[in-house]
């Protein structure tokens, strides 16, 4: 039936056409802040293994005027265009990068992991694990044996009006600027947000030089430590509880002030008149987020654990994720205030998965093991905290601020399952399909919300959206944020450039057959010359 | 066949229907609107969610001239938002573009089967192919313009069937999973579920990888064999006047949107157990999918991947659908598309139902999609043609 089957190898079929790959790793490490340092000097202890670590700052300051990998918000000095400088920086920062270089570790700094593909059942194509890498020119393969992921974490982004205005960003944003970079361009921050994260990186910001101007929180008490919080009150901050950012007021550097809202109990906006505070940065620090993109792409299985700070791989008491070979350690591996407030604990997550990586190797770690790292007794409930969030800030906006900036989609057209706008498609408002309408008998997986309204699909990967979005889905099917699944992370979880993903080298016989969809002739032999006819034709790819 | 209400509502959570259609992808949910439509209960049963196969995860394209239901595929697609009441971003035409002189003769065969049926096609130079897309280059040899086929959103046409049969009273039923089926002679009366027995005048089983084994639980031998197909999305670009252009053994379409959404190159064949519970991870094939479309499209070289996705699909022995009513079993209508389903799916569903009701297709002869061409299939035909899964290497 097919033009070419005597040998029994389907040459439209990927067999045989494994891309080369020239490098090699035993334990590959994704991120080099406390807990992927430690583990790298923990492996580079036992001689004899190649031990990679990467990390992908210094970000490219284009990269970063995407809000990739974190809503930077433009608030970047322009010393991050010298990338020297800025290795400069980081490696002041973090002291222990020196001693892993020292140690034999192969450091390899702006280098960011965009996908783990493993082998599997379903994907077996490519013999063993192997890890996309790239740094500002090229993008490459790198099989490896373990992995470590120590990823750190991003912001909750909450929608309000003139949140798209430059100053307003991430806490851990502006952490990272501040304190790996040297270069965080804010003078006047408001704190958004009154948890264990926000108040220390509120304090980090205090003492790089950034006055504190106002702590805002909808509920009705701050809700980090009482210590942390006052530091700030000391400096001159003023705490405003039951409060959201009604909106930002601009200049052409970005945010000039803010507007703050009382809002009641239950997030509706209180009448009564509005706070104003002027200020050059709005630093969003209503939640931190494990960052899971590689680690779910890869296919390991997470689940929303409140304990440890929302989604998260699902972990032994060696750090090891679902599938065997992958660790993970640091925020990524879950968010609690203890560990916040001690890089003791990421460290320690990161010593026990190197152990845990260097017996799978079949080298014993040269430190006895320690005990197992398990998250502080749940104190806070993040899922009615980030649902209230959305509820006060961005429903309660009386101009429909875009949840999803990149693709400019608002909270009700969420709830509405809208087509984006650009197909102009008119239909009475009664008709308008609801959140229910997807399943009536549970609420809509977040990745079809995406698919129909487009929110979450823009060039910063969902990054300032994606949490927002599942609250919203929350509330609008009344179910709990917990039960709210994930929406699917897809490699690259870094935006690459076509030229840059196309320099990859590939096998020679790629080429072979690649024209032919599934190369069988007799699938596109037209209905009418069917019977009889044994004529042979090649297939076309798209057809 | 019975009228809606017949089968009662007896016990509340099981009522059964008077067609059971297995499979929530675009080919069910066709033959279930397209049922509904005329009045016929109906409800579609979903192993998980509706169009997380292959009906979500294609290139949207829209033509497929070799096919006896082509007439129908494009008389249908600048009607469907209209009928549905939804919009599936249907947009008509197609450019490819051929980079070297062996693309360029491909490619004519578009041509020529879409004249055979009367349509027309322009064939078009370098000049004119560069004049037409903007971000093509230096490199094109030529091209064509094809005036039939044309594109469409699969997420939002997929759920626009879901929504438009539910407006006709058609039922679908998520995370339920067929097991099996009770059968009184030749007759089959009830699929056994995950969530209990649905009661039926007639079953159509449209469930992609899983067609084959459901197929066998009745008799009915449907061979076919699962496979893995990949594509990027990237960074919205501006919009090119057609959005329908690919080329260079590409596959799919600048959106809307303005984003650059392709696919193509070798799949790899997956047993079908194995398809089952597990999401369809994209690989590395990724970087040449990149390279191919920084060929076709070099002034978009600067533009970011953002995504990437992969999909499971099936195909038959032959690459031809199968639209049949198997003759074993008196009320049980069977259909795989075979790899080319999203486009063919206003068609498709409408054959179903007139198979469905009927016992045959009115508006197309559908004799080459009989499973009866199978009937004398060797046993190892997987291994002469080299439909084998990858073997798991020695790598960790």
């Amino acid at each position: 039936m097919k033009s070419h089957t005597p040998s029994g190898r389907d040459y439209a079929s990927v067999a045989g056409k494994q891309p080369p790959i020239d490098e090699a790793t035993d334990l590959l490490i994704v991120g080099a802040g406390p807990a992927g340092l430690s583990a790298a000097l923990t492996a580079a202890a036992a001689r004899g293994l190649r031990v990679t670590l990467v990390d992908e700052n210094p970000v490219p300051l284009q990269t970063m005027g995407e809000d990739v990998p974190l809503h930077f918000g433009g608030r970047m000095a322009p010393t991050v265009a010298n990338r020297n400088a800025m290795l400069e920086s980081m490696l002041r920062a973090r002291p222990q990068l020196a001693e892993a270089i020292d140690a034999g570790v192969d450091v390899r700094l702006g280098t960011a992991a965009w996908g783990l593909f493993p082998q599997r059942r379903t994907a077996a194509w490519i013999d063993g694990h192997v890890a996309g890498l790239a740094d500002e020119e090229r993008a490459y393969l790198i099989s490896f044996k373990q992995v470590i992921v120590a990823a750190g974490c991003r912001d909750m982004g909450v929608a309000f009006d003139g949140w798209q205005r430059p100053g307003v960003m991430g806490a851990a944003a502006a952490y990272r600027l501040a304190a790996t970079y040297d270069a965080l361009d804010s003078r006047t921050a408001v704190l958004v947000g009154s948890g264990t994260e926000a108040l220390q990186i509120g304090n980090a910001l205090l003492d790089a030089g950034v006055r504190i101007a106002a702590v805002v929180e909808q509920a009705e008490a701050a809700t980090g430590p009482m210590e942390l919080l006052a530091r700030l009150l000391a400096s001159g901050a003023r705490l405003f509880t039951r409060h959201v950012i009604q909106q930002t007021v601009g200049d052409p550097n970005g945010v000039a002030a803010v507007r703050l809202v009382g809002v009641d109990e239950d997030g509706s906006r209180l009448s009564g008149p509005l706070q104003w505070i002027e200020c050059d940065t709005v630093v969003l620090g209503v939640a931190a987020i494990p960052a899971i993109e590689l680690i779910e792409s890869a296919g390991c299985a997470v689940s929303f654990q409140a304990a440890r700070g929302g989604h998260v791989p699902t972990l032994d008491g060696s750090q090891r994720a679902s599938l065997p070979f992958l660790h993970a350690a640091g925020d990524c591996a879950g968010i609690w205030p203890s560990k916040t407030l001690s890089e003791e604990t990421a460290r320690r997550e990161g010593r026990i998965a190197a152990a845990a990586a260097l017996r799978a190797l079949g080298v014993m770690p040269a430190r006895a093991d320690e005990a197992a790292v398990l998250p502080d007794p749940t104190a806070r409930d993040i899922e009615r905290e980030r649902v209230a969030w959305v509820r006060a800030m961005t429903l309660g906006s009386a101009v429909a601020p875009f949840v999803c900036q990149c693709e400019e989609v608002t909270a009700a057209e969420v709830l509405g399952l809208s087509p984006p706008r650009y197909l102009h498609w008119r239909r009475a408002a009664s008709e308008a399909p609801r959140l229910g309408s997807v399943d009536p008998e549970r609420a809509p997986h977040p990745d079809v919300v995406k698919r129909l309204t487009r929110a979450g699909m823009g060039p910063c990967q969902g990054r300032r959206c994606r949490e927002q979005i599942a609250a919203l889905v929350a509330l609008g099917a009344g179910s709990g944020l917990a039960d709210i699944p994930l929406a699917t992370y897809r490699p690259p979880v870094r935006p690459l450039r076509l030229a840059q993903l196309a320099a990859l080298p590939e096998a020679a016989a790629m080429g072979e057959g690649w024209e032919s969809w599934f190369g069988i002739a007799s699938q596109w032999i037209p209905f009418w010359r069917l019977g009889g006819c044994a004529e042979e034709e090649e297939a076309v790819a798209g057809e | 066949m019975s009228s809606r209400a017949s089968h009662g509502e007896d016990d509340g959570q099981n009522k059964g229907a008077a067609v059971v259609i297995i499979g929530g992808g675009v080919t069910g949910l066709s033959a279930g609107w397209w049922l509904a439509r005329d009045g016929v209960d109906v409800l579609v049963i979903e192993a998980g969610a509706a169009g997380w196969g292959a009906s979500g995860r294609n290139g949207g394209g829209c033509s497929h001239h070799h096919s006896p239901l082509f007439r129908e595929e494009q008389r249908l697609w600048p009607l469907m938002d209209g009928l549905l009441g939804y919009p599936t971003e249907f947009q008509p035409s197609r450019i490819r573009i051929a980079l070297d002189e062996r693309q360029f003769g491909l490619y004519r065969r578009a041509l020529e089967n879409g004249a055979h049926q009367g349509f027309r096609s322009d064939v078009l130079d370098a000049k004119q192919v560069r004049e037409l897309v903007p971000l093509a280059g230096d490199n094109v040899f030529g091209g064509y313009f094809y005036h039939f086929g044309g594109h469409a959103n699969p997420h939002r046409t997929l759920q626009a069937y879901a929504w438009a049969m539910r407006d006709c009273g058609g039922r679908l039923l998520q995370h339920t999973r067929a097991l099996g089926f009770d059968t009184r002679g030749d007759r089959v009366v009830g699929v056994r579920t995950s969530r209990g027995t649905f009661s039926c005048d007639h079953v159509v089983i449209a469930a992609g990888p899983a067609t084959g084994e459901l197929g066998s639980l009745l008799g009915v031998t449907v061979p076919m064999m699962s496979a893995r197909a990949e594509m990027i999305v990237t960074e919205p670009l501006p919009l090119m006047t057609l959005g329908g252009v690919d080329g260079n053994g590409l596959y799919g379409r600048q959106t809307l949107r303005g984003n650059l959404a392709y696919g193509g190159g070798p799949h790899e064949w997956i047993e079908a157990a194995d398809v089952e519970h597990t999401r369809p991870y994209s690989t590395p094939l990724q970087a040449s999918i990149a390279r191919r479309l920084c060929e076709l499209l070099p002034r978009a070289a600067h533009a970011r991947v953002i995504r990437s996705w992969a999909g499971f699909i099936e195909n038959t022995p032959d690459g031809r659908p199968v639209i049949d009513r198997p003759a074993a079993v008196q009320n049980l209508t069977i259909a795989t598309l075979s790899s080319v389903g999203f486009g063919l799916s206003p068609a498709a569903g409408r054959a179903i139902r007139d198979l469905v009701i009927g016992g045959s297709c009115e508006f197309a002869d559908l004799s080459s999609l009989a499973l009866s061409r199978f009937a004398s299939l060797e046993p190892d035909w997987r291994e002469r043609e080299g439909w084998l899964p990858s073997a798991i290497g020695a790598g960790e």
